[in-house]
């Protein structure tokens, strides 16, 4: 019996652990990070919404969130032409959507809720040019992607590095904590760190988007927690007070 | 004032009196201990399902097209709809962990034993309403595993011989899962069987009171009448209706003595349940499961259907076994098995304490294998895991069949006469 226990329990983590997914990078992103946020909803806007909605999420509840004024969030951010109360909900449908990428783009409101934040963040760093595909990019996070590489004038044009083994198979070089090496030519707007950090931006507002009252979730927290301390003090002077005679 | 209102209230309903019966002169046993806490904390947390069911069906919208649209509208337009609907998700998972603590201090202490089987039995309906209401409310977001979670179990249904497909087809009310399934559920979530809930707990509490609260000891505090001198009887009164039939000893009323006893066990428990809401309202994936944050796909499955984690052991019980029609009637025995759990069990001494080693190693086994089942339930059905799964199957269903044989004559440790304390 003792060993049957002991060999459940060695084996349950072992289980867990072959279920886990592909590597993912940890995004280094931090919540309370204005001005991340400010530069992760402007290159959002920019660069993604053409395509992707955030469909639950309202253009002036980002401006309040993060502090940018409404009349600049309505000049500079806002490219339907709605009013500033709007649903973020750009103007590709569903069906155009299909049509040029063969599936419509997701909608992203709640991406890092259902994919993660390592994820995301991962997945805008992993494109490399790849000839075979229709917009000539691929990605070796999520292989076959049907989305070209919208930040390849910041980034520059992305390469992996590939080996031939002995089967006459390409693959591509990973390096010792198994990520794909991808060097970029020089031609983005950006340096290599640069890029990293509007990544990171841009997960940042996503992660922002997926929850917007985590931080007030969070901060209500201590103070909730605080009053349960205190009250627990009471009650147990209390419970104690009553029960001194009968023990 | 006060009185003359509280008089005119009594001489039409017996209000003070059955307040006395029940809560003021109810005699409870002195030696509760941790375990005691888990019956008023189920109670807790059916009021905070109930309230906060309210206030987010006040904004949530059940239609296919609108539900998921509708829960977001909660978590961001709404004011602290957010914590509204954490309260409620969280409270789903809380109120398994609480029920699931309490059944098994009923086990410990053998508090389903005779008289108190019919206790036992309104308590397993309320349990399995419970899973009903748990299955019923994970629809409602119309996640993409509310959908493929609602899909495999309402297929169960279709493995019935002859009516299966007609029986999942009347369940569904459509050929998929579709809109009219969300709002059929909607309506038995929000009206049909909380309404039967409150009524099982409402005849769960008559009935506690009519055969009293059994303690850790496992022993009874109504001594018959005359047989206790004066000055052994506990120092309380207590009504009448005890008192005309019995002898109390080793008793308290039930308020104030635990009612603020219980004061304190409900902080101690909204201190993890608040930490949970405001920290980790996902509980790592396990209380909002992530494909749930993408709407309902019938196009697109998950890579791994998983219940919600308080399915898990019955869910395991279901996979593990290859055949789905008896793998549904595995699933739905191993229930029925803890119906019958009164009967199971032919011993007279009720508490863990005065049962013999053998009956200690078979809870304990029964307790691992709920436990391992749950933990399967959540994780992928690899050949291992299935081998496990099937070890700790015949480990849940082995504690009854070997209860029922060495209950009976069973080596039991003398009974005390009275709870020392």
């Amino acid at each position: 019996m003792k060993k049957l226990i002991i060999a459940l329990v060695t084996l349950l983590p072992a289980l867990a652990f072959a279920s886990g997914g592909a590597h993912t990078l940890k995004a280094p992103i931090d919540p309370t990070d204005k001005v991340s946020l400010q530069n992760g909803a402007k290159l959002f806007m920019n660069y993604c919404s053409g395509c992707h909605d955030t469909q639950y999420q309202r253009y002036n509840r980002v401006a309040k969130d993060l502090d940018i004024p409404l009349d600049l969030m309505a000049e500079n951010l806002i490219f339907t032409g709605v009013k500033v109360g709007n649903l973020m909900v750009n103007s590709t449908t569903d069906k155009q959507g299909a049509k040029w990428f063969g599936g419509a783009p997701p909608d992203l409101t709640l991406v890092t809720r259902y994919r993660g934040t390592d994820w995301v963040y991962t997945y805008l760093k992993s494109f490399y040019v790849d000839p075979e595909r229709p917009f000539g990019v691929n990605n070796t996070l999520l292989p076959g992607v049907s989305m070209p590489h919208v930040l390849q004038s910041l980034q520059g044009v992305p390469t992996a590095t590939f080996e031939t083994d002995e089967k006459g198979i390409k693959h591509i070089v990973k390096d010792e904590h198994g990520f794909a090496i991808i060097t970029t030519d020089g031609s983005g707007e950006l340096s290599d760190g640069e890029f990293d950090t509007a990544v990171t931006d841009i997960t940042n507002f996503l992660a922002y988007s997926a929850e917007p009252s985590k931080l007030e979730r969070q901060s209500l927290g201590y103070w909730v927690m605080g009053f349960l301390v205190i009250f627990f003090i009471f009650a147990y002077l209390l419970k104690k007070e009553y029960w001194r005679d009968v023990h | 004032m006060l009185t003359s209102i509280v008089n005119w209230i009594d001489k039409r309903i017996p209000m003070t009196d059955t307040f006395n019966k029940h809560v003021g002169q109810y005699p409870a046993p002195v030696n509760f201990n941790f375990w005691y806490f888990f019956g008023s904390l189920a109670m807790l947390v059916l009021v905070n399902q109930i309230l906060t069911g309210i206030w987010l069906t006040m904004n949530y919208t059940p239609s296919g097209e609108e539900a998921f649209r509708s829960v977001e509208y909660i978590m961001r337009d709404v004011e602290y709809g957010w914590l509204l609907r954490y309260m409620h998700s969280t409270g789903a998972s809380a109120f398994f962990v609480v029920v699931y603590l309490h059944m098994l201090r009923g086990m410990m202490y053998g508090s389903y034993q005779k008289p108190r089987e019919l206790l036992w039995l309104f308590g397993m309906f309320i349990f399995l309403v419970l899973m009903a209401e748990g299955f019923l409310g994970y629809l409602l977001p119309w996640g993409n595993m509310s959908f493929w979670g609602a899909q495999v179990i309402i297929s169960l249904f279709g493995a019935i011989p002859v009516i299966g497909d007609d029986l999942t087809l009347w369940i569904r009310g459509d050929y998929v899962i579709s809109g009219a399934t969300l709002n059929r559920f909607f309506a038995l979530h929000v009206i049909a069987l909380p309404l039967v809930l409150v009524i099982l707990v409402f005849l769960h509490i008559v009935a506690l009171h009519e055969v009293g609260s059994n303690n850790p000891e496992g022993i009874e505090i109504k001594k018959p009448k005359g047989s206790i001198p004066e000055g052994e009887k506990a120092p309380f009164k207590f009504h009448k209706m005890f008192t005309d039939k019995y002898d109390i000893v080793d008793a308290v009323p039930f308020h104030p003595y635990y009612s603020v006893k219980d004061i304190m066990g409900v902080v101690g428990f909204l201190f993890v349940f608040c930490f949970v809401i405001f920290f980790a309202p996902e509980g790592g994936g396990y209380f909002l499961e992530k494909p749930n944050f993408e709407p309902a796909n019938p196009l697109k499955t998950p890579e791994h259907i998983a219940p919600v984690w308080y399915f898990g052991p019955f869910y395991t019980i279901l996979r593990v076994v290859p055949d789905k029609l008896l793998g549904a009637g595995a699933m739905f025995g191993a229930i029925i098995m803890l119906f019958l759990l009164p009967w199971f069990d032919r011993g007279s001494v009720k508490s863990i304490r005065y049962r013999s080693l053998a009956h200690k190693i078979n809870l304990i086994q029964f307790c691992v294998c709920f436990v391992v089942l749950g933990a399967l339930g959540t994780m992928a059905a690899t050949p291992v895991a299935n081998f496990i799964g099937t070890v700790a199957s015949f480990g849940y269903f082995g504690f009854f069949i070997a209860l029922w044989f060495y209950s009976k004559n069973e080596k039991t440790k003398p009974l005390p006469e009275r709870i020392s304390h």
